[in-house]
C-alpha cells in the first residue's frame, strides 16, 4: 500500500505553513495551499464566548 | 445573538436617506456648544491627538474667531479654551479629521419613516483642506465661502425640492463604477447632472462658481453626503441588545474604534493601522500620518471596501497590484457580514447585494478583518493628501467587542 502511494503522481493538499506548500511547489507536485487559520487567533476565551454563542443560536433555531 | 443581528440589520438596510437641508452645525447638532470642537474618530485629548488633527483643530479656532495664528490656537487648546468629542457623538461624521464647530455648515439627511437624522460637514474640494490638518489662508478662505454663500443655495434648493433620495443615487453610483468611499465621480456628477440646474434657478450669481466648485476636479464632492446617509443607517441598527454588529468604524489618527450595536455609545479601540497605497508625486510612505477619518461609516453601510468589486477602476489609485484585488476584497467581506443589501447591488456579481452588516463575532472568528479604502493624511500639521490606499483594520478593537458582549450577556 504505501509502495503504491509513492509510485502513483500525488496531488498535495497544504494547510498552515505557506513554506512547505511553496517548497512542494517547488519540486514540480501539485500543490493546493489552504489558507487556514486557527478561529479566534487561538485566543481560548474568545473561543469559548464562539462556542457558546454557536450553541446559544442552535438553541434559539430549536425552539 | 442570531435573532439580534437579524433585527439590527433590518433596521441597518431600512434606512431611506433623503438629504433635506445643510445648515450651521449649531442649528442641527442638539446640545453643541460654541466650545465644543468635534473630531474623527474616537475620543482623544488634544495633547495625544496627531499633527494633522492638531492642525485641523489650529484652523477651526481661527475660523471660529478663537485664535489669529496657529501658535495662539496651540496656546488656547493646551490651556483647555475648548473641549473635544467625537463627531459620532452627535449624530454627524467628518471625513478624515472631521473637525466639526458651531459655524460650519452640514448636510442634513434624514429617514423618510422614521424622520431621525443624521449629519456630515461639507467636502472643502480640491487644494484646500481643513480635514487634512491645513490652515493656510486658502483654506479659511473657503471654509468662510462654503457657510456664507455654498450652504445658503443648497439649503434653499433642498427646501423648495422636498429634499433629495439618496438610495437612488448610491444605487445608481455603484452601477457606474463608484464604490463610494475612495471614488465617487459618478455620485458627484448625478448630482450636477440632475440639480445644476436649480442652482442656477436658485442663484444665478453664484451658479458659476458653485458649479464650478461641485464639478471641477472635486470628485469626491458626493463622499460626505453618502457618509451621512450611512451615519443615519447605523444609527437606526444601534441599540439592539445583544447584537454584535457593527455601527461604527472610525479613526483618529491615533486610534482606531468600533462600536456594536449590542453596546451603544461604547468605543473599543486599538491602533490605527498604516495605510498601504500609492502617494502623490514627491511623497513616500515616511510621510504618512496612520489611518483618520469617520469615512469608514461607507465599509460599515457595505460601500468602501466592501463593495471594492464594482469599482475595479479604483485599484491604480489605491496602489493595488490588480483589478483582482477589488475582487477578492469584496469577497472576504462576504464572509464577514450579516446580508446583502437589496437597494445597493454590484451589478458584476450578477446584481449581489453589498456585503453589509460587519458582525464582529464573525471578525474574530474567521480573522478577517474589514478592508478599508481610504486617503491618506501627511503625518505633520498644515499640510495636504499624500496619497491615497487601502487599510486593514487591527484585530484588537473587535476582541475587546466580543468580549465585553459577553459579559453582558453573561456567557
Amino acid at each position: 500500500m504505501e509502495k503504491k502511494l509513492f509510485d502513483e503522481p500525488m496531488t498535495v493538499i497544504n494547510l498552515g505553513l505557506p513554506g512547505f506548500f511553496d517548497s512542494v511547489k517547488g519540486q514540480g507536485a501539485p500543490c493546493i495551499h489552504v489558507d487556514w487559520k486557527l478561529p479566534a487567533g487561538g485566543d481560548v476565551r474568545l473561543l469559548e464566548i464562539l462556542d457558546r454563542l454557536h450553541e446559544m443560536e442552535e438553541a434559539e433555531q430549536n425552539a | 445573538m442570531r435573532k439580534a443581528n437579524e433585527e439590527a440589520v433590518r433596521r441597518l438596510m431600512s434606512a431611506d436617506p433623503v438629504l433635506v437641508d445643510c445648515r450651521p452645525a449649531h442649528e442641527v447638532l442638539p446640545g453643541l456648544s460654541r466650545n465644543t470642537f468635534l473630531h474623527a474618530g474616537p475620543p482623544i485629548a488634544f495633547e495625544d491627538m496627531c499633527p494633522p488633527m492638531q492642525g485641523a483643530v489650529y484652523c477651526a479656532m481661527m475660523n471660529e474667531g478663537f485664535a489669529e495664528t496657529p501658535e495662539e490656537a496651540r496656546e488656547k487648546a493646551l490651556a483647555g479654551v475648548v473641549t473635544f468629542e467625537p463627531c459620532h457623538g452627535y449624530g454627524a461624521v467628518g471625513p478624515m479629521t472631521g473637525l466639526t464647530t458651531w459655524s460650519m455648515p452640514m448636510w442634513v439627511v434624514e429617514d423618510r419613516n422614521t424622520h431621525r437624522r443624521s449629519f456630515a460637514n461639507l467636502s472643502e474640494g480640491v487644494g484646500v483642506g481643513l480635514r487634512f490638518g491645513d490652515y493656510s489662508p486658502e483654506t479659511l478662505k473657503r471654509l468662510t465661502w462654503l457657510a456664507e454663500v455654498f450652504a445658503p443655495v443648497m439649503s434653499k434648493i433642498l427646501r423648495e425640492m422636498g429634499g433629495i433620495d439618496l438610495a437612488p443615487m448610491m444605487a445608481q453610483g455603484l452601477a457606474m463604477g463608484d464604490e463610494l468611499h475612495m471614488r465617487n465621480h459618478a455620485g458627484t456628477a448625478l448630482f450636477v447632472k440632475n440639480y445644476g440646474w436649480r442652482i442656477a434657478a436658485a442663484a444665478p450669481e453664484h451658479a458659476e462658481e458653485i458649479l464650478k466648485f461641485i464639478g471641477v476636479g472635486h470628485d469626491q464632492f458626493f463622499l460626505n453626503i453618502a457618509m451621512a446617509a450611512n451615519k443615519l443607517a447605523a444609527d437606526m441598527a444601534d441599540g439592539v441588545p445583544g447584537s454584535s454588529l457593527v455601527t461604527a468604524i472610525a479613526r483618529n489618527g491615533v486610534e482606531v474604534g468600533i462600536r456594536i450595536s449590542g453596546l451603544p455609545g461604547r468605543w473599543f479601540t486599538g491602533p490605527a493601522p498604516e495605510v498601504k497605497g500609492l502617494y502623490f508625486p514627491g511623497f513616500t510612505a515616511a510621510d504618512a500620518n496612520r489611518d483618520i477619518g469617520d469615512s469608514a461609516i461607507m465599509e460599515t453601510g457595505g460601500f468602501g471596501g466592501c463593495a471594492m468589486a464594482t469599482a475595479p477602476a479604483i485599484v491604480k489609485f489605491l496602489g493595488a497590484d490588480g483589478v483582482h484585488v477589488a475582487r477578492e476584497t469584496t469577497d472576504a467581506m462576504y464572509r464577514i457580514t450579516l446580508a446583502e443589501h437589496p437597494r445597493y447591488q454590484i451589478p458584476a456579481l450578477d446584481f449581489r447585494g453589498v456585503p453589509c452588516g460587519i458582525d464582529c463575532a464573525k471578525v474574530v472568528e474567521t480573522g478577517i478583518t474589514p478592508v478599508l479604502n481610504t486617503a491618506i493624511a501627511s503625518n505633520r500639521a498644515g499640510q495636504k493628501m499624500v496619497g491615497a490606499g487601502m487599510s486593514v483594520l487591527p484585530m484588537e478593537p473587535f476582541a475587546k467587542a466580543l468580549l465585553a458582549l459577553a459579559e453582558e450577556l453573561g456567557i
